[in-house]
């Protein structure tokens, strides 16, 4: 079993939901990554990294800008490869990577599979890779065992749904709304019958993303039956509102990240 | 390759193409798909378009026999005069087609990309005729140097936006259209620009610009009662090149497609994908495109807005590695050259996307030597006349 399905295996028995985080690898600057990921691994269930790629169709201002800073501090996929052999010398939390697909399809998929396998990825999220496209990275993911997750999205058809969750292994990515990622004011309307929707279908955990910001939000999409919360864009705000002192950053992520579970926690 | 039953492949061009987008749009491309596959041979759709396409756009342009630049260049060279359709270039075809097709799948809301803004301004009249809201991403880099076409755009009543990341040029208009998309997918249709984008934009915008190479045929066919030897259009992403190459495809004509050699292809100052590229993926398709070894899209540079782009339509990608067109780029110097040349030659001012194709006839005369050959005059130059002039050094 995937490090990510025990993680949920054993949330589960726990009765509690997932805190999934995410941040942009190398921002703002590589060395910080393996520090920042141990402070939200603290709470966090899993941690999604997402390697910068130049043209993040699927992302808002916030993530755009995380995305900027790190490229031009010169983080490449080869550091994020490292990036992630260092965390898992520690840390048995699981990683996801989230990049663009042209950073896998340049690398070659089968070797960008196997060689970030290797160094303790256990699951790969596309935004930008439908089910149609999504075969070989399938067959690399099914190789070298690690997960593949899919996305959903409020536009998905009920066709659409059936085949995607056929494919989805560790867990199946919600997007709660229609638009690209970052903090919102209020959850998404749409939500509660989407994921009442995609729970009838899916065969592995569910988590909702995009615009989930917020202790409110996060209770909100588990008490509506997803097993876990993704929050991006609040804990780069973190980060971008801190960038001068490191200590303070690091603090500030602990203590949102701990608010975040604790909200996860109650709501199952 | 066990599961390639599974995930039947779509829109492919042997491997290039295909739709690499965000779920949420999938389900909107396969709305657009399957209403173009019912609409295009849909006759009262068909009259419609073919109406607007006369009465409002003026077609047919025409194919215009320039003497004094045949004279100096020792050709034949026929202009097909896509700068006399409305809006001044071969836009237009596209976004009457495209936002009658919106239109009829019920969406009151169209957005748009553009980098010279031509595309913006024949997509701000389309949507002004037939009762659309209009909205058109533009980098900020553009805006500067097409400040005219900006206030064109408005004064037709579209919303024009300034896009501020990456590079603020043509294929970061592109991402923040992508991005509203994803947004007001249930509304809004995309009004791609060129024969780039997920399938099934490469396709229809294909198909809408056909006319350009029909027309041109017929009319050869009348003049010279002969096939001409070559056809040379300018390619940024590349829907003029495919408008007018299409129709000949079968038949024993030569086709050049000229990229934007910016400062020069070993400067790494260009946008020329099919002549220096790589296979990569780019706002939905497979293609060629500028990349570096880690796969991050590459500035790109070109005197002309309309070329200024990393990748190129995955059809162009096909017959690149077919051998069906050849592809060539020239300079931004060698395309004022020919800004100047038509200007002065036949009173012409050719959009400087279009005079990357006449630069050409100088810069490889043997290649046509007393021969018949068709320029594809994508645009009007008027739009560049102060690009030109600071080109020139000249205050005007």
């Amino acid at each position: 079993m995937s490090r990510i399905s025990a993680k949920f295996e054993a949330l589960r028995s726990k009765r509690e939901g997932a805190l999934i985080a995410f941040v942009t690898a190398g921002y703002p600057k590589p060395e910080l990554t393996p520090q920042i990921v141990q402070t939200l691994a603290r709470h966090a269930d899993i941690i999604e990294l997402g390697i910068p790629f130049s043209d993040p169709i699927a992302d808002g201002p916030t993530i755009q800008g995380a995305t900027d800073r790190a490229l031009k501090a010169g983080t490449t996929p080869e550091t994020v490869r490292e990036i992630i052999s260092q965390i898992r010398c520690t840390s048995e939390v699981p990683l996801v990577v989230l990049t663009y697909y042209n950073i896998v399809f340049k690398c070659g998929v089968d070797k960008f599979v196997r060689d970030f396998t290797a160094a303790g990825m256990d699951g790969i999220i596309i935004p930008d890779l439908p089910v149609e496209e999504a075969g070989e990275v399938l067959e690399a993911t099914r190789k070298y065992g690690a997960d593949l997750i899919l996305l959903v999205a409020p536009t998905t058809t009920p066709e659409r749904l059936k085949r995607i969750c056929d494919v989805s292994s560790g867990f199946l990515y919600v997007v709660s709304l229609l638009g690209v990622t970052g903090a919102r004011e209020q959850l998404s309307e749409s939500i509660k019958p989407l994921i009442a929707d995609v729970r009838k279908i899916s065969r592995v955990p569910i988590a909702v993303g995009f615009g989930i910001s917020n202790p409110e939000h996060v209770k909100g999409v588990i008490m509506a039956g997803a097993d876990g919360a993704i929050v991006g864009s609040a804990f780069i705000n973190l980060i971008n509102k801190n960038l001068k002192d490191q200590q303070k950053m690091l603090r500030e992520l602990d203590q949102f990240g701990k608010i975040l579970k604790a909200a996860a926690r109650l709501a199952h | 390759m066990k599961y390639v039953n599974k995930f039947p492949m779509k829109g492919k061009f042997d491997g290039f193409g295909g739709q690499f987008v965000p779920e949420t749009i999938m389900p909107a491309l396969e709305e657009l798909e399957a209403a173009y596959k019912r609409l295009k041979d849909d006759s009262k759709f068909k009259r419609e378009l073919d109406y607007y396409l006369r009465e409002y756009a003026g077609r047919p342009t025409p194919l215009y026999l320039a003497k004094n630049l045949s004279n100096l260049v020792g050709m034949k060279v026929y202009l097909k005069r896509e700068d006399l359709a409305m809006t001044g270039a071969h836009k237009i075809n596209n976004t009457l087609g495209q936002a009658l097709l919106a239109k009829y799948i019920g969406k009151t809301r169209v957005i748009a990309e553009t980098g010279a803004g031509q595309h913006g301004v024949a997509t701000a009249t389309a949507a002004a005729m037939l009762g659309l809201k209009c909205d058109v991403y533009m980098g900020t880099v553009d805006m500067e140097r097409q400040k005219l076409n900006v206030f064109r755009m408005r004064l037709l009543g579209a919303r024009v936006i300034p896009v501020k990341s990456g590079s603020c040029t043509l294929k970061d208009a592109v991402n923040e259209a992508i991005r509203d998309w994803t947004a007001n997918v249930r509304t809004t249709h995309y009004l791609l620009g060129s024969v780039v984008g997920p399938h099934p934009y490469p396709m229809i915008v294909r198909d809408f610009q056909r006319v350009i190479g029909k027309e041109t045929k017929e009319q050869i066919l009348n003049v010279e009662k002969r096939l001409p030897d070559a056809i040379v259009a300018c390619v940024g992403g590349g829907s003029n090149a495919i408008g007018i190459f299409y129709d000949f495809l079968d038949d024993p004509v030569e086709f050049y497609g000229i990229e934007a050699g910016g400062k020069g292809l070993e400067t790494g100052k260009h946008a020329a994908p099919l002549c220096s590229g790589s296979k990569g993926i780019l706002h939905g398709s497979h293609s060629l495109v500028m990349q570096d070894k880690f796969g991050q899209i590459l500035p790109t540079h070109s005197i002309s807005a309309g070329l200024d782009y990393p990748g190129v339509g995955p059809e162009h990608a096909f017959m690149k590695l077919r051998g069906r067109i050849h592809y060539d780029s020239v300079t931004d110097e060698e395309a004022m050259g020919a800004f100047k040349l038509l200007s002065e030659t036949e009173g012409i001012l050719p959009a400087l996307e279009s005079a990357h194709a006449i630069a050409y006839l100088k810069k490889m005369p043997s290649k046509f030597k007393g021969k018949v050959v068709v320029i594809n005059l994508s645009g009007r130059g008027d739009k560049d006349v102060e690009t030109a002039a600071k080109e020139m050094e000249v205050k005007v």
